[in-house]
């Protein structure tokens, strides 16, 4: 597995960047991640990533579009705006989880 | 006599009550199994009957054929399940009470999740495949087709089987080839996740597929609404995929009457343990089968491996013993890749999809994730089996509900990072 430095800490991630480490996640780690992306982040976004911290820990799997909307309160719209781009699977990088994936 | 309910009667349901029949004395539990629907469908079939491989008398079978003798099979509706009061209250009036109850009401296609589906073009130009009247609207829609743009759709993860639709896209250009269709049409496979293969290892074996039948992929595309008037899909960022034929795979979720009980998530799936299939509210509660929030597949071999785990449970909470938590999250499954080939993947919660034989290690005789004309025919034989083996809970020798790691070539990255635990 690669590992590579980030504002400071070594974290383990897989080809497409992604964690694969959640306990080498923290707050530095995600505003670094965003950047990277090319995103500054904002309470609104916080909201978005402790909502997919707290539901992937229950669910064992990151928030489709349809949860982030019903449970998590956060508009498609405002999803887009935060996340350009394929909102979901950017905003999972920055939270340290796993892109949405198929069984294959 | 304490009572035992099985809500449901297609594959997960009727597995159950063929499992509990030989382990459980009807003196000391009543058992009864309540389902509305008289017919039951053999769903993977669906896949082969818009291309005319599969007919009617492949894919329905009278519910009451599978369901054994000495439990009460109940054909009505569930207007409720009062899990506060162990009640269940049919539409026409009565109600029924339970010591234990297990959910195996399923998961359908709901198409008007989708502004604009079910509007003009829904079953002239929009179909899904999903349900045997769609499958045989699609099969007329295909008869007629001339050539233009054919896109293979999926509205929303999850859905029943992931991978039907890829396997109906290989499907499509080998039957369009073999029609002298194929130059005329422009096959695209539109998809909500990032790429078509998801998972590392799949994508690296099987990631040629589409380059090679030449289907055109779009990725990251969220359905916001259909277009009827300009037949085309639109995204929520506005992207948009225009179509001739559009093959949908609606938004699936779990029955209504999950949602009228107050027992789902958004998507009227039960939280359920992962590991035990209990619900995760209600500790006599248990659900199995596409009726679960699991982070499994939706696939009849997942409840057929589930119901091996859940009929141990069923015991150990008859008894009042502690529960099992046994199950793994194996799922095991054929995927078509046209010209009489298909592709076998058998994995779990945290191993993905190897390289490898199944179920005999280096023997075989099939070969995981790898195109072969004898898991193509496993995959026709699948039928028979599901009909005489599995939906009457009889042993398949040799494969456990637990995923064997043997035979398998498990390079470190097969293990799912993050994976649910």
């Amino acid at each position: 597995m690669p590992q590579k430095q980030i504002n400071g800490f070594n974290i383990d991630i897989n080809d497409e960047g992604y964690m694969t480490n959640h306990a080498q996640w923290n707050r530095e780690v995600a505003a670094a991640l965003a950047q990277e992306a090319g995103i500054t982040l904002t309470d609104a976004h916080w909201r978005v990533l402790g909502f997919i911290d707290k539901d992937f820990k229950e669910k064992g799997v990151v928030a489709g579009m349809r949860r982030m909307n019903k449970v998590g309160g956060i508009p498609t719209k405002e999803l887009y705006a935060l996340f350009p781009d394929g909102p979901i699977k950017k905003a999972a990088k920055i939270a340290g989880y796993p892109k949405p994936a198929s069984c294959v | 006599m304490k009572r035992l309910l099985i809500l449901g009667a297609g594959t997960a349901g009727t597995m159950m009550a063929n499992h509990l029949r030989k382990r459980v004395n009807p003196a000391d539990w009543r058992m009864t199994l309540i389902d509305q629907y008289p017919k039951h469908y053999y769903q993977p079939g669906f896949l082969f009957m818009p291309f005319g491989l599969y007919s009617e008398a492949d894919v329905v079978r009278p519910k009451r054929d599978f369901i054994p003798r000495g439990l009460d099979y109940v054909e009505g509706k569930v207007e409720r399940i009062d899990a506060e009061k162990n009640r269940v209250r049919l539409a026409s009036g009565g109600s029924l009470d339970y010591d234990l109850l297990i959910v195996a009401t399923g998961a359908k296609t709901a198409p008007d999740q989708t502004e604009g589906m079910t509007e003009g073009d829904w079953r002239k130009r929009v179909f899904d495949f999903y349900t045997f009247e769609g499958a045989t609207a699609l099969r007329r829609a295909l008869r007629d087709w001339q050539g233009g743009r054919l896109v293979v759709h999926i509205s929303e993860m999850p859905i029943k089987c992931p991978v039907a639709p890829l396997e109906f896209s290989f499907l499509a250009d080998w039957w369009l080839a073999q029609r002298g269709l194929r130059e005329k049409t422009e096959l695209t496979y539109v998809t909500p996740l990032s790429s078509a293969f998801t998972k590392p290892i799949c994508s690296e074996v099987l990631g040629h597929l589409l380059r090679q039948k030449r289907i055109q992929v779009v990725t990251d595309f969220n359905i916001a609404r259909v277009d009827n008037e300009r037949h085309r899909i639109v995204s929520w960022d506005e992207k948009e995929v225009p179509y001739d034929l559009l093959v949908t795979v609606p938004t699936n979720m779990g029955d209504a009457v999950i949602e009228r009980s107050g027992l789902g998530d958004e998507l009227n799936f039960i939280p359920t343990d992962r590991h035990t299939l209990q619900s995760k509210e209600h500790p006599n509660v248990f659900a199995i089968g596409d009726a679960t929030d699991l982070p499994a597949s939706k696939a009849g071999s997942v409840a057929h491996f589930e119901a091996e785990v859940l009929t141990k449970n069923l015991l150990h909470a008859m008894r009042e013993e502690p529960l099992e938590k046994d199950f793994d999250g194996h799922a095991n499954c054929f995927i078509e890749t046209g010209y009489g080939k298909a592709v076998l993947i058998d994995f779990n919660y945290e191993v993905q999809p190897v390289q490898g034989t199944f179920p005999l290690p280096g023997l075989g005789p099939f070969s995981l994730l790898k195109e072969s004309r004898l898991n193509h025919w496993g995959k026709l034989a699948f039928r028979w089996i599901y009909w005489n083996v599995l939906l009457k809970a009889a042993p398949m020798p040799g494969i456990g509900h637990r995923m064997s790691r043997a035979g398998k070539q498990l390079p470190a990255e097969a293990l799912q990072a993050g994976a649910a635990a």
